[in-house]
């Protein structure tokens, strides 16, 4: 392979790393207040807000069951008013960021739903308000499944960075379609292929390594 | 007011044993049974009634109906029950977890069921609580766990510092600083469990089974622990259980709960000795056992057999009753009384059990005993006879 073509290899993983990294910081940064709030809003909850949890639920699901694809498309408008363009790396965030939020959403929510209730209800004895049981109790303790939670998101994310290629997003799924595909170039797919199934393992594992530092359940010293 | 009504229930129950006491005179009974005025109570229940509504097709319940008592300030109070008698409804109640239907609970004189928001959480700082599971947060240390209440109430991170040391001190383990519950024992969890109830100077403290998840030998460690410092610190500590061991070796007073009720309450040593309620007498079961052992049950026919021995049961209650009983009945009436089996116990201070006696001879022995322990207000029964 030629080091021009390497060249594009480098080039493109940098920008799949930008898209996913931003867009899972954005997303994390979006998702995880909303997750919560979806832990603690039923009926009877910490901040028990039934109808306006049922509301989020549906707008939740309704873009998780929308494909990717046609997210890209349908939000093109959206996308152009928010990052200026709708073609690039940069503006391929927007549907990235809109993808991954309740995804992460949900994923906080399973994690912060596993915390023992009468971990809330002990707090709530000492006369913690809710604010703080969420930050003294909630999240901490959480806080090895929002680790997984956030390493399956951005594996998540690394397959759909390579989706935005096929509306010009960038990237090492563009890199792949463009050569590999079009040009036929057997060896760019290969090469493609590999370095994103190397980041996945990375991710994995440092997400793995990450989530068991940060776990004092099964703490064996 | 209620308290009155309190202390003229106890005085109607008293009466009502009076026939049942054992050489104590009426007088004894009434001195040590002080209820307690609205200024010297800790917890007082008014007028109680909790109600949960029917939801998602799961009909209504009553947990809790007619609640009207008083935990004295200071005491060591239990509160007894089988699973399902509202225990746990009548804790959440003294913390203001939750609201009373009707009527009102008054802790340390303030109205705690009127209270809510920003004012019910400075109210529940007075008040600690210790659980079976212990509740201790996985991700935090021995010491921040103690820390938390501390931060929820806005110490400085020095002052916190401080009193996590003495309170680790006091709990016996200060060598367990920076230990996370996973890596301690159960009995340590719940040290921990302890001094974070305590960590915010409470005035009262609330034991929810606190020792059902441990060993009996924990158990007792813990129970020593909670008496020292009801003695020590004076927080009046209340314990809710379903084990009769518990009410034994730590509270003075006691409420007995069955469904929903208060079925009995005053000085663990008065309703213990005589128990009116089957609920109270099951728990006291648990205690002295109820049934003559196996091996003597099995021998015991209903009629005389020549050259056996006549059974009798006779009842002890009461401090040093029963003491010189046997020795007493063999020689004022010449008998060569056998002691078949004996369990007695104390509870509070006073002895509580049975003695199975074997009494020779023909009838008239037998009458002649019964009327010597009836004489001295021993309640005996003919439970048959041995070979």
């Amino acid at each position: 392979m030629s080091p021009e073509l390497i060249n594009l290899i480098i080039q493109a993983t940098g920008e799949s790393l930008f898209m996913v990294g931003v867009a899972a910081l954005l997303g994390t940064a979006f998702g995880l207040p909303i997750g919560v709030f979806l832990a603690t809003s039923r009926k009877g909850e910490l901040f028990a807000a039934p109808a306006i949890n049922g509301v989020l639920g549906i707008i939740v699901n309704a873009t998780r069951s929308t494909p990717f694809i046609i997210l890209v498309v349908a939000i093109i408008p959206f996308t152009r008013l928010v990052a200026g363009t709708s073609i690039g790396s940069t503006a391929a965030i927007v549907p990235l960021t809109i993808a991954s939020t309740p995804f992460i959403a949900r994923l906080v929510e399973a994690a912060i739903r596993e915390v023992d209730g009468g971990l809330i209800e002990t707090t709530s004895s000492f006369g913690a308000s809710p604010i703080q049981i969420v930050f003294k109790v909630l999240i901490p303790e959480a806080l090895p499944g929002l680790v997984l939670a956030l390493t399956l998101a951005v594996v998540s994310l690394l397959g759909y960075s390579a989706m935005v290629g096929a509306v010009g997003g960038g990237g090492l799924g563009d890199l792949g379609i463009r050569y590999g595909y079009q040009r036929f170039m057997p060896e760019m797919m290969l090469a493609v292929v590999v370095v994103l199934i190397a980041l996945v393992q990375l991710v994995q594992s440092a997400g793995d390594y990450l989530a068991r530092r940060v776990n004092r359940r099964l703490r064996n010293r | 007011m209620r308290a009155s009504e309190l202390l003229c229930m106890k005085a109607a129950s008293m009466n009502a044993h009076q026939s049942l006491a054992i050489g104590q005179p009426v007088e004894t009974l009434e001195a040590i049974s002080p209820a307690a005025t609205d200024a010297d109570a800790m917890v007082r229940f008014e007028d109680i009634s909790k109600t949960y509504p029917a939801y998602r097709g799961k009909p209504g319940v009553n947990a809790l109906q007619e609640i009207d008592f008083a935990i004295p300030r200071g005491s060591v109070t239990g509160v007894i029950g089988r699973s399902g008698a509202g225990k746990s409804s009548l804790v959440r109640l003294i913390n203001g977890l939750e609201k009373p239907t009707t009527g009102r609970v008054i802790v340390d004189n303030s109205d705690i069921s009127a209270l809510a928001g920003r004012e019910l959480r400075l109210a529940q700082r007075s008040i600690g609580m210790i659980f079976q599971h212990f509740n201790l947060l996985s991700s935090r240390t021995a010491a921040d766990n103690i820390a938390l209440p501390l931060e929820i109430a806005g110490w400085t991170k020095a002052d916190i510092k401080a009193r996590v040391t003495e309170l680790l001190a006091l709990v016996g383990i200060a060598d367990k600083h920076d230990r996370y519950p996973s890596e301690l024992s159960g009995g340590q969890k719940q040290r921990v469990g302890i001094a974070r109830a305590l960590a915010t100077r409470p005035s009262v403290l609330l034991s929810d089974e606190a020792t059902s998840a441990l060993d009996p030998q924990t158990t007792r460690a813990i129970l020593d622990l909670l008496a020292n410092i009801n003695r020590e610190l004076g927080v009046t500590i209340v314990l809710i259980t379903h084990e009769m061991s518990v009410v034994r070796q730590l509270a003075k007073e006691v409420v007995v709960l069955d469904a929903g009720h208060v079925v009995e309450s005053g000085h663990v040593a008065d309703i213990f000795t005589h128990p009116r309620h089957p609920i109270t007498q099951s728990f006291l079961a648990e205690v002295i056992g109820d049934s003559l052992p196996v091996s003597l049950a099995s021998r015991i026919v209903p009629g005389p057999v020549a050259g056996g021995l006549a059974v009798i049961r006779v009842q002890v209650r009461g401090a040093g009753a029963g003491d010189t009983l046997v020795a007493r009945l063999a020689r004022e009436l010449g008998l060569d009384v056998s002691l078949l089996s004996a369990r007695i116990d104390e509870i509070g201070g006073q002895h509580v059990g049975s003695l199975t006696l074997g009494i020779p001879g023909r009838e008239d022995a037998v009458t002649r005993v019964l009327a010597w322990l009836s004489q001295y207000q021993f309640s005996a029964e003919r439970v048959g006879y041995v070979a």
